[in-house]
């Protein structure tokens, strides 16, 4: 009866356990809260105390707010604050990673050391820190403190120089090249107040800016930060799905975004002395699991496995099986205090930035991490006698997969030690053997069913020889459908089979948690900048999807994607469509920005919409047939760079 | 399924690294940690860890550090399911194959007897040779960077019979490529199936007897990443430009012959980071997506009469091959054939057969020359018994244009080459001292003199378009005509002579550049000016001057000296700028006549290295064919290493021979009475010159006053020699 609502099979069988037990979970609010149908479309305004004020779809071009304000400037406000939040969100995140890899460089935390010095070396000549004759601490120093520099500076931001020289030069000449991380938020949220600006291009503008200071800033840094601290992601192998949760071992979730805390988790509960504890407390070891994008992040360095995708979180306890939910930031579901009252799960709450009443608090703190972990960690063990097996019903689910696809990975994957290099990835694009790159990122959403259209788009891209990069939740979904596997080719069309057979590549890649999307950046970067596809990400065969997206975070991911070159589609709904913002988003931006967003619910759509982007980007680029083979004589070899 | 072969590379990685390991720690059990271990005469080590890693192996102990780099590479097996991406483990297992291959091959060289033969070529009872050595890659490389030879076939395993061997052998010298073998398939090796067919083997004819097992594919590899390093300028360690420069230089590819066994497969994989791809004849998986290697990387199941073919679309490269119309095959490869006496069919040669013969080209009138016509003039092969000698003048008329009288003797000296490029021809000299053999499988196979008109026409034609118009040839083998023909030819000769040598730098307003070495050595350029020739001794002044008229658009252009800067150290604004500007803005002076300061950059082919001998006031000259240590304190090898690559390096400069006979040869800084030290081979061959030189300055018998190695190997016993017989440097005036 679950089957309409999500595809997951774990998913249903824990609906059923929590309709038996009579337990509401967002699968049922989805159906009381039906949503604002003003705000669906864009004319909500509830930036002044004159409002709420709301304009009908279908007459945005004559009524106006109170004010006089039109349905364009609602629209714009409303979606230039999404931004705003999202990269705020980002932003903070990669601050706290900032100011952790400071005070681990100044020796001032147990727990935590500097795992990557390779790309420490590597972020440090981007951030121009003399690494010469200098210890790592010292390098480590200044680049922590350049990061922290970043929120608040004056100048472009460092991690521009990053984007090929035509984009870069295209955000100079159109004034969108971000500055301070923090200043954009500001200036952009300020841009939004009632009776300000009314050129809602130029609200945009600052929105775009406030975009990009998310993906080529926060999300960058957070990303590059903590590869330096807890490793860079090489390729390995895990489980998904509710099933990895253990009977006879006590569960412990790690929920939300930042792995400041789990990584130290992870750490403290392989040591002797927890797991003697959790012996002594009956258990035969002590199991951690994901959700969410601190998930992701425990899974690409240690291939901790993932539990589930965000609406997977209340099911989760309803297993019955988790002794502690510990949730640190973003997309924690306020009811799963509540939720838990009916299972012996604690709720463990650890960042002030998200408290939930009713959970247990347990400050984290950076300085003590491991003093944390080992509370949290012995909280857990000690509520495992509490578990009521009774109530215990662990799906079977848990669908080996391959994750740890970081740019690095890429890089070596492709061509060794010695030959690092994306060439054979645009050597296989421009032959055709793969047609594109779709990233399909991005939330799960309870309005759609269940990951159904992630699967749904992914099979049918890859059966087009589409090569699909991933993150986030959607990411969890590909994984959950067996499609992160690299026995999945087989799901391939004949050229991207070809090429996962030739690398030993699954044809989804899972590249991370959400501020990893600027590992796609970078990815879509080193594909411009390799050769062969022209010079800029504006005119790749690659595009983004978020097909399930529900989080403001996800907004400011695919306005920073459009204005990088790629164009955006997403699933579920837009709240600008009921605007003229349509004009610009969907149309105006292809000649700014060589990239749009457009917005189509339906996956097999979705599909089509894709694959005629990329086909028309193959068509601009003059490689709609395989190039004809080149034999080099010894004037030509001369012409050949080395 | 590329699975299969990462499985299978993996697993041969892992077998030659233990194997390594196991017999490292048997040598240094016997040998000791600080036994010298090297290959044979060269400054790049073990050449495929010194390029990728940068570490000099001098010595056992130091091969630990490299086995140790090896392992780290090694990435697990690949599994049977879930498995993680392999290409990558795949390529790097690969390249520790090669390191470790490596430290096997050169553990051989500690060996008694040891199993190579160190020589260019093979003799009756040692067919493997091992590692070249510096001279043979000087000699050589310069034909990756001039073009004669686009790249190599790495030939592994055996083929079916003697004679499929042979026919491919011959069909890759047909292509100009060398052919580099090693390792055993059913018992055979290729090289000894060649020699079952008694083919001439060699570096002259270009098909190498490497080692009899896999691990001496490393000799070819190896040689790839020295020709990077000394053609290209590219620093030990800078593993990647190294490797890249291979893959869009040295068009090299692999052939493997026969079962492919895991320890080829892992061979393999380090020769596809070179970008060289693998061509089978057995029916193993396929790898077809290109990148790492221009197009596809693993090509199986190709039948043996396609696969030279094959290969070379596979790799990406163009063969040009003008089809000259001779019944005998006809490539560069078979320049360094030899001719066996019992094997002669005709010889021609005036000082020892008694018949007069020569060699000329000579420019006429248009109207008396008709293009194409070919006549012998005389008896030819069919009317003379085997073993017997003929009266030879070969006389080449030429019209053109554009045609000069100055071109005539760069265009005679194209005929040693073209006529020695024919198989079962040789030819040595040039002029009337000209010597010719003719085979019998040669003269079996139809070939007869009007044959050497055939090539002369088509290969004038094909390299000389822009100023040759026509070209006619007689070959007279009547004696009588052949004297009387011979005496014009003499005239010409001396008169030629009297030209050359009168011609100065001051008698002319332009030199010329050449830039031919610029895409291997990216600053590089020569100022080459009528006393001192190009540094590979290849391109004097009037080679450019033609050059420029053949190919205005080609590697040398007349530059105008302009107003003079300095006289005496030979800089002038014209030069300046030229240079500066062919240099990519990189060398902004240059002096032509001095090794102290601004000295002219080097690429890497010079014929001769001078470098200053401070505590001896003067200077020593050491050249490419000597491999002896110098009193500097390094071999050849080495101070090519620190001289080329487009560098200027005051004190040190990169010569031809000629430029040591020359007036200008370093006169601001004293001329030729600053020699103190060169290899005796050398003042021997230059001593006339050398002599007349010092003559000329008021010294005689200079040359017996310069130290060699038989009298002095440091700087002390060279100050000691020179203070024994009065050399003037010890008179002269500081150098610095």
């Amino acid at each position: 009866m679950f089957e309409e609502i999500t595809i997951c099979p774990a998913t249903q069988a824990m609906l059923q356990k929590a309709s038996n037990e009579n337990i509401k979970t967002c699968f049922d609010r989805v159906k009381e809260q039906k949503g604002c149908p003003f705000g669906e479309t864009a004319g909500c305004c509830r930036v002044c105390g004159t409002g709420p004020c709301r304009i009908s779809p279908k007459k945005a071009d004559k009524e106006t707010g109170l004010c006089g304000v039109s349905a364009d400037i609602i629209a714009a406000r409303n979606f230039v604050r999404m931004i705003a939040v999202g990269t705020a969100a980002h932003s903070d995140h990669a601050r706290s990673v900032a100011e952790v890899l400071l005070l681990v460089a100044k020796g001032k935390i147990p727990g935590y050391t500097i795992k990557d010095t390779k790309k420490l070396l590597m972020i440090a000549e981007i951030f121009d820190v003399q690494t010469e004759g200098r210890g790592i601490e010292d390098i480590a120093i200044e680049l922590a403190e350049k990061c922290l520099n970043e929120f608040s500076k004056n100048e472009e931001l460092t991690f521009l120089k990053r984007a090929p020289a035509s984009r870069q030069a295209l955000w100079k000449e159109k004034n969108i090249a971000p500055k301070g991380i923090d200043s954009e938020v500001v200036e952009s949220m300020g841009m939004t107040l009632m009776g300000s600006s009314f050129d809602f291009k130029e609200i945009m503008n600052a929105g775009t800016r406030a975009a990009l200071a998310d993906g080529w800033g926060g999300s960058m840094i957070a990303t590059e930060l903590q590869d330096i601290l807890f490793g860079t992601p090489i390729p390995l192998r895990s489980k998904v799905n509710l099933g990895v949760l253990k009977g006879d071992e006590v569960n412990i979730i790690v929920h939300g975004h930042e792995p400041l805390l789990s990584e130290i988790i992870v750490m403290v509960s392989k040591q002797q002395d927890m797991l003697d504890y959790a012996k002594k407390h009956g258990a035969n070891g002590i199991n951690i699991a994901g959700i969410c994008c601190t998930a992701s992040e425990v899974l690409m360095r240690h291939g901790i496995p993932l539990a589930g995708n965000f609406i997977q979180q209340e099911l989760a306890i309803i297993t019955g099986a988790v002794e502690a939910m510990v949730v640190d930031v973003q997309c924690v579901f306020q009811s799963l205090p509540q939720i838990a009252q009916c299972y012996h799960t604690k709720v463990i709450t650890t960042n002030k930035r998200t408290k939930i009443p009713g959970a247990t608090h347990i400050e984290f703190d950076e300085k003590m991490a491991v003093k944390s972990a080992t509370e949290i960690i012995r909280l857990a063990i000690e509520n495992y006698p509490k578990r009521d097996n009774l109530k215990v019903d662990i799906p079977d689910e848990a669908v080996e997969l391959v994750a740890g696809f970081s740019h690095e990975t890429v890089n070596h994957m492709l061509g060794g030690a010695f030959r690092t290099t994306y060439r054979p990835l645009n050597d296989a694009i421009i032959d055709g053997r793969i047609r594109g790159v779709v990233g399909i990122v991005g939330c799960n959403n309870p309005r759609v069913r269940h990951d159904d259209i992630h699967i749904t788009l992914a099979k049918e891209l890859i059966a087009k020889n589409v090569l699909v990069v991933s993150t986030g939740c959607a990411a969890m979904a590909f994984g959950k459908a067996g499609l992160l596997l690299p026995e999945a080719a087989k799901y391939a069309g004949p050229g991207l089979a070809e090429i996962c057979e030739t690398v030993g590549i699954p044809p989804v890649l899972h590249c991370g948690s959400c501020v990893d999307n600027s590992r796609l950046l970078i990815a879509l970067s080193e594909i411009a900048n390799i050769g062969g596809l022209g010079d800029d990400i504006g005119g790749l065969p690659a595009c983004g999807c978020a097909p399930e997206w529900m989080s403001e975070k996800a907004i400011a991911i695919g306005q920073y994607f459009v204005a990088s070159g790629a164009p955006v589609l997403f699933g579920v709904g837009f709240p600008i469509t009921g605007s003229g913002m349509k004009e610009l988003l969907f149309k105006e931006y292809w000649d700014e920005y060589t990239a749009l967003w457009a917005v189509e619910p339906d996956p097999i759509k979705q599909a089509e919409m894709l694959i005629k982007w990329i086909d028309n980007a193959r068509e601009r680029l003059g490689i709609v047939e395989r190039p004809a083979r080149i034999l080099y004589d010894m004037v030509m070899r001369r012409e050949l760079k080395f | 399924m590329s699975k299969i072969i990462a499985q299978a590379a993996i697993r041969g990685a892992y077998s030659l690294v233990s194997r390594a390991e196991d017999e490292l720690k048997i040598a240094i059990k016997k040998f000791g940690r600080e036994k010298v271990v090297e290959f044979p005469n060269t400054g790049y080590y073990l050449p495929i860890i010194y390029g990728m890693t940068g570490i000099a192996v001098k010595k056992l102990g130091d091969m630990d550090e490299a086995i140790s780099i090896a392992k780290g590479l090694l990435p697990p097996h690949p599994s049977e399911s879930v498995w993680l991406p392999y290409l990558g483990g795949t390529l790097d297992a690969g390249m520790a194959t090669l390191f470790v291959e490596e430290i096997i091959e050169a553990l051989k060289y500690l060996e008694e007897p040891m199993p190579y033969l160190i020589a260019p070529s093979p003799d009756e009872e040692h067919l493997w040779i091992g590692a070249a050595d510096d001279k043979i890659l000087r000699e050589r490389g310069i034909e990756f960077v001039d073009g004669t030879a686009p790249g190599f076939a790495a030939c592994v395993g055996s083929l079916p019979d003697a004679d499929t061997a042979v026919k491919i052998a011959l069909e890759l010298q047909e292509k100009s490529l060398y052919v580099f073998m090693c390792a055993k398939h059913n018992g055979k090796r290729m090289a000894e199936q060649l020699r079952e067919k008694d083919v001439q083997m060699g570096w002259e004819t270009r098909l190498v007897p490497f080692g009899p097992d896999i691990t001496a594919a490393v000799f070819a590899l190896g040689f790839a990443a020295r020709a990077a390093m000394s053609f290209g300028g590219v620093k030990p360690g800078d593993y990647r430009r190294i490797l890249m420069y291979n893959r869009h230089r040295v068009f090299a590819f692999v052939l493997a012959f026969g079962e492919v066994t895991d320890e080829w497969y892992a061979t393999a994989a380090g020769a596809i980071n070179y970008g060289f791809p693998v061509i089978a004849d057995t029916d193993i998986p396929a790898i077809l997506p290109r990148g790492i290697c221009l197009y596809e990387h693993v090509v199986p199941s190709i039948p043996h009469s396609e696969i030279v073919s094959k290969a070379l679309q596979v790799r990406g490269l163009k063969v040009v091959h003008t089809k000259i119309d001779i019944p005998v095959s006809y490539a560069p490869a078979f320049e360094g054939e030899r001719i066996r006496k019992e094997d002669v069919f005709l010889e021609v040669c005036g000082f020892r057969t008694g018949k007069p013969s020569f060699e000329y080209v000579v420019m006429r009138p248009s109207e008396s020359v008709e293009d194409g016509r070919i006549e012998v003039i005389g008896p030819d092969l069919d009317e003379i018994q085997s073993g017997e000698s003929l009266a030879f003048g070969l006389v080449i008329e030429i019209a053109g244009a554009r045609f000069q009288k100055d071109f005539e003797p760069i265009l005679e000296r194209q005929i040693h080459k073209l006529i020695n490029e024919a198989q079962g021809v040789w030819h040595a000299g040039q002029r009337d001292g000209n010597w010719i053999r003719i085979s019998k499988s040669a003269y079996e196979k139809d070939f007869r003199l009007k044959h050497f008109g055939n090539i002369i026409h088509a290969k004038y034609h094909e390299a000389y378009s822009s100023i040759v118009d026509k070209v006619q040839i007689r070959i007279y083998t009547e004696e009588k005509m052949v004297k009387g023909l011979l005496a014009e030819a003499k005239a010409s000769f001396v008169a030629r002579d009297e030209r050359t040598a009168g011609m100065t730098d001051e008698g002319v307003d332009i030199f010329y550049s050449c830039a031919l070495c610029q895409s291997f050595a990216p600053t590089h350029v020569c100022i080459v000016t009528p006393e001192r020739p190009g540094l590979c001794g290849a391109y004097s002044w009037l080679d450019c001057k033609a050059s420029y008229e053949i190919d205005p658009y080609g590697a040398n252009k007349p530059v105008k000296k302009g107003e003079v800067i300095d006289e005496k150290k030979g800089q002038w604004k014209g030069i300046n700028e030229t240079v500066y500007a062919i240099s990519k803005n990189k060398i902004e002076r240059m002096n032509a006549y001095t090794m102290l300061e601004d000295v002219m950059t080097s690429c890497g082919c010079f014929e001769c290295i001078s470098a200053l001998l401070p505590p001896v006031n003067g200077i020593m000259v050491v050249d490419r064919d000597s491999t002896m240590m110098t009193p500097c304190g390094m071999k050849f090898s080495t101070l090519a290493g620190s001289v080329g690559g487009g560098l200027q390096t005051p004190g040190f400069i990169g010569h031809s021979k000629f430029y040591i006979g020359s007036k200008k040869f370093i006169s601001a800084d004293g001329g030729i009475l600053r020699l103190a030290w060169m290899p005796k081979s050398l003042k021997e061959q230059m001593k006339l010159k050398i002599d007349e030189r010092a003559k000329e300055m008021g010294v005689e018998g200079f040359s017996d006053m310069i130290a060699d190695e038989t009298v002095a190997a440091t700087q002390e016993e060279v100050l000691t020699f020179l203070e024994k017989v009065g050399h003037p440097v010890l008179k002269m005036e500081p150098m610095v």
